[in-house]
């Protein structure tokens, strides 16, 4: 399978602090990837750089067999990559389903279909019932799926989404990889970038782990699941305590050996 | 020929400092409380009418009065701000503090109008700035209350970068102005900052009023003038940048003076123009920082 | 008959009336000293409601709108006195007029629409004094005195008739085409770079030229009328014509009848415009700076207490008495222009309620 959306060697730096130091990533063509890291491993600011929200300093972002890197978000848009924010996005005074029509691109003469398009998108998230209703009365639940579907408006083939499980009840989440697994099935590739382990693992195919700024390890979820340097890039912290949950792969319970960590 | 263009540079630097110092205020206010305070321009007239007043009644020096001004109008703006600028908030929040200052700023001056009239005055304290009170060197002239003004402007600035950079206080400032959301997380009182800022920021325009008043005839009226200056001086600046405040303010009035010199109707439009030129090139300003396009 | 439809169907008719008395107004009160204030307040409710299209809709406040105004009103004087227009005539010259409104606003757009918000209104501010000054030292603007127009030769009661019916045909054409830009694609647009320009920009929008057409089309509205103003009262001076209170006027009203919406800027031209006329009429008034405290004040109140508008924020408040207790998912109609508002003149947030097609 060829790889549809990569990065090769990001670097992107703020003033004195370097956010990627040679980000190279790599998602194939109808997976759900995911995109797992500490807190300041870079992984919005590499959503960033791919969607076009900031230049990087070195490096290429490729789309398929196009290189992508200098584009802007609309064009990047465009090109078919649609993206979700961590803080979601939405125009607050919009109605739910103004906010859907915005993202489409149509002519007087399509706006029927478009807008019976968005309604179905509703639909498939579940909000079809706000569509009339100020998008800033939704809950921050609710935003999300608004989010998810507007962006599908346009039909991208990649989406990235910016911790779609991050604040968000058990129910919503279970709805929200359902929709995920359900568009992966009709041919959409997603890259994700979560906090939640249980998602990430329970849904994507293949996890690429951020560490400082790039890439240190990438595979399926067992092999991430134990491997040294992702225990290493968490240093313990919240990573440590979904595994300690979790079995070894011979059913032995992973142990959390200080000596382990640190050697 | 050259003498008057060498004369109009040196005004214009020494009157720059003067701008400086309420311009310095006013990009303060914006870098910490994200807000363009209209008020500002009509303070300052406010603060010349003081001074004329604590003169012409009290005849105390107008320098020496700056220790009653300083503090008054100090605690004007902080009352401002608790009144009228606290509460507001959300996605409006510049457009609606924009409005709501300028009200205030019709308020105040229309109340000026009410006390004192539409007559223009001056403050006038001969040894300062009576018509003898200059000195001769290399044959300009430098009035006293241009030199003293330009001191005052100078040490008022040192004295805000001091706070900035060497007080608990000014660190707590930096770091609102930098992230209002983090500062809040690490404890600093951001409405305690913002309050006691926008409370500076009004207080420069005490010294500012003072230098304006003693040098320009003035009235209630001259507010409007005195503010679109200083919103385009920091705006060239840069909103937030204190040393773009300073510098701009010092080109752009320099600008003017020298301008003055051929064309003294059209003067004001190079002020102007100069913004626009700035703002086609670089819209920031000169010392803003770039908007950052992601979230 | 449901209730959208009937919701339609009342709105439609309060229209009618609406338009039926302002037309019948100048007929029944004939005295001219009434009937200015008529006229008057139509210009207004053009001004207001231009005003709107561009600022209401994309969030960029504008405080130089007076900019296109006292450009229209100079425009037409410069012409009416070049090329010797008299009587009835000069008014075909307002379509003139409206194009060079359009084009300052072009010009204006390039140079102020690729700065943040803030830095907005501050240039709106900047280039209103340039123009001010303009107005002022240029020696073919007159100077000091400004411009005279050429006299009309109508009675005081059809002068004033006249020029109300013309005024208020601007006005309903003014919120004839705030409501199209409302419904269009295009009027959404504008209202995504309000709420998030980037987002929007991100999600294909081409902003600039959103933006552009916008201020062009509140450009040539606002010189037109400026243009109808200046004739109305047969002069043009630089403070009058770039006078920094119309301005603040101007978003007064647009913010006490609902910042954004269609009818607030009507409304609240409709309260303001009279009551500031009679004021002045007043003595303790007349001295001017009464007057500006009390704009002053208004403006805090409006803003501080009914952010959102008269309408609206009446509107809720009636909700609110109505439904004590229970908690309301709040529907765009509602808050966006509030039912009121959406009686009077058809500016729902929400597109045209569509019939059910596939369910739901």
């Amino acid at each position: 399978m060829t790889a549809l959306l990569r990065t090769e060697g990001i670097k992107k730096a703020y003033g004195g602090v370097q956010a990627l130091t040679g980000a190279t990533i790599s998602v194939e063509e109808g997976t759900i990837a995911g995109l797992i890291g500490p807190n300041g491993s870079g992984k919005t600011t590499l959503f960033n750089v791919i969607t076009g929200y900031q230049r990087p300093d070195e490096g290429q972002v490729l789309f398929g067999d196009r290189v992508i890197t200098s584009l802007a978000p609309d064009k990047v848009f465009a090109v078919g990559i649609g993206r979700t924010f961590q803080l979601t996005r939405i125009f607050q005074r919009l109605t739910v389903l103004e906010n859907m029509l915005v993202a489409a691109q149509h002519s007087r003469s399509q706006r029927h279909t478009v807008r019976r398009r968005a309604m179905e998108l509703l639909e498939f998230v579940g909000i079809h019932g706000h569509a009339d209703l100020q998008a800033g009365s939704l809950s921050y639940g609710q935003r999300k799926l608004l989010e998810l579907a507007y962006v599908l408006i346009a039909d991208p083939r990649v989406i990235l989404l910016d911790e779609p499980a991050g604040g968000v009840n058990p129910t919503l989440i279970n709805l929200i990889a359902d929709r995920i697994r359900e568009l992966n099935s009709q041919g959409k590739t997603f890259l994700i970038v979560e906090h939640n382990m249980e998602f990430v693992m329970g849904l994507c195919s293949s996890v690429s782990v951020l560490e400082s700024g790039s890439c240190v390890v990438s595979g399926p979820p067992e092999m991430i699941r134990t491997d040294k340097r992702v225990l290493d890039a968490y240093l313990g912290a919240d990573f440590d305590d979904d595994v300690a949950g979790q079995q070894g792969p011979a059913g032995t319970p992973v142990e959390e050996d200080p000596s382990d960590v640190i050697s | 020929m050259g003498r008057e263009l060498l004369q109009a540079i040196v005004d214009g630097i020494l009157v720059g400092g003067v701008y400086a110092l309420m311009a310095v205020g006013l990009t303060l206010i914006f870098g910490v409380l994200d807000i363009i305070n209209i008020v500002q321009g009509v303070l300052v007239v406010l603060g010349a009418y003081l001074t004329y007043s604590i003169y012409g009644h009290l005849h105390i020096d107008m320098f020496a009065g700056l220790a009653i001004t300083i503090p008054v109008m100090f605690i004007l703006g902080v009352l401002i701000h608790w009144a009228f600028i606290r509460r507001l908030r959300g996605t409006e929040r510049t457009s609606m503090t924009l409005l709501v200052t300028y009200a205030v700023a019709l308020i105040i001056e229309g109340v000026l109008y009410k006390i004192y009239g539409a007559d223009q005055v001056q403050v006038n304290e001969p040894s300062i700035n009576g018509t003898n009170a200059s000195i001769h060197v290399l044959g300009f002239y430098l009035g006293y209350i241009y030199i003293y003004g330009f001191i005052l402007a100078i040490a008022l600035v040192a004295a805000i970068y001091l706070l900035l950079y060497r007080t608990k206080f000014g660190r707590s400032v930096r770091a609102v102005m930098q992230d209002e959301t983090a500062a809040r997380l690490i404890g600093i009182e951001v409405n305690r900052v913002a309050a006691l800022t926008f409370g500076i920021g009004v207080a420069v325009t005490a010294a500012g009023g003072m230098a304006f008043g003693a040098t320009n005839a003035f009235n209630a009226n001259s507010g409007y003038d005195l503010i679109s200056r200083l919103l385009a001086i920091i705006i060239l600046g840069g909103l937030g940048s204190v040393g773009g405040a300073l510098a701009a303010s010092i080109f752009m009035v320099t600008l003017e003076s020298v301008v003055t010199v051929w064309q003294p109707t059209w003067a004001i439009a190079v002020f102007y123009a100069a913004l626009i030129l700035v703002l086609l090139l670089r819209p920031e300003g000169l010392f803003g920082k770039k908007a950052v396009r992601a979230q | 008959m449901t209730a959208l439809s009937r919701g339609a169907a009342i709105r439609g008719g309060l229209l009618v009336v609406a338009l039926a008395l302002a037309i019948a107004f100048p007929l029944v009160f004939t005295n001219p000293a009434v009937t200015q204030y008529g006229v008057f307040a139509m210009i207004f409710v053009t001004a207001a409601s231009a005003w709107n299209i561009f600022s209401g809709n994309s969030g960029y406040v504008s405080l130089g709108n007076a900019v296109f105004y006292g450009s229209g009103a100079y425009a037409l004087g410069l012409m009416a006195k070049g090329w010797n227009v008299q009587g009835t005539q000069v008014f075909d010259l307002l379509p003139l007029v409206g194009l060079i409104g359009a084009g300052i606003a072009l010009v204006f757009g390039l140079i102020a629409l690729h700065v943040r918000r803030h830095t907005f209104i501050v240039i709106t501010i900047a280039v209103f004094f340039i123009f001010q000054l303009m107005a002022f030292n240029f020696s073919f603007t007159g100077g000091s005195s400004g411009l005279n127009s050429p006299f009309l030769t109508w009675q005081p009661v059809p002068y004033n008739q006249n020029f109300y019916f013309i005024a208020l045909g601007f006005a309903v054409a003014t919120v004839i085409v705030a409501t199209l830009v409302r419904r269009s694609r295009f009027g959404l647009q504008l209202r995504a770079i309000r709420d998030d320009e980037d987002r929007a920009r991100g999600l294909g929008v081409k902003t600039m030229r959103v933006k552009m057409t916008a201020l062009v089309i509140t450009g040539s509205i606002t010189a037109m009328i400026g243009g109808v103003w200046f004739y109305y009262i047969n002069q043009v001076q630089p403070q009058t014509g770039f006078d920094p209170l119309w301005d603040l006027q101007i978003v007064l009203m647009a913010f006490l009848g609902g910042y954004g919406s269609i009818s607030g800027p009507v409304i609240g031209a409709l309260i303001i415009e009279p009551g500031t006329l009679w004021l002045n009429t007043q003595p303790q008034f007349s001295g001017g700076y009464l007057s500006e405290i009390l704009l002053g004040v208004i403006f805090l109140f409006v803003v501080l207490v009914m952010p959102r508008g008269i309408v609206s924020t009446g509107a809720e408040w009636i909700k609110r008495l109505r439904s004590r207790g229970r908690p309301a998912v709040v529907p765009a109609v509602m808050t966006e222009q509030a039912g009121a508002a959406a009686l009077v003149v058809g500016g729902t947030a929400s597109l045209q309620p569509q019939a059910k097609d596939g369910g739901q």
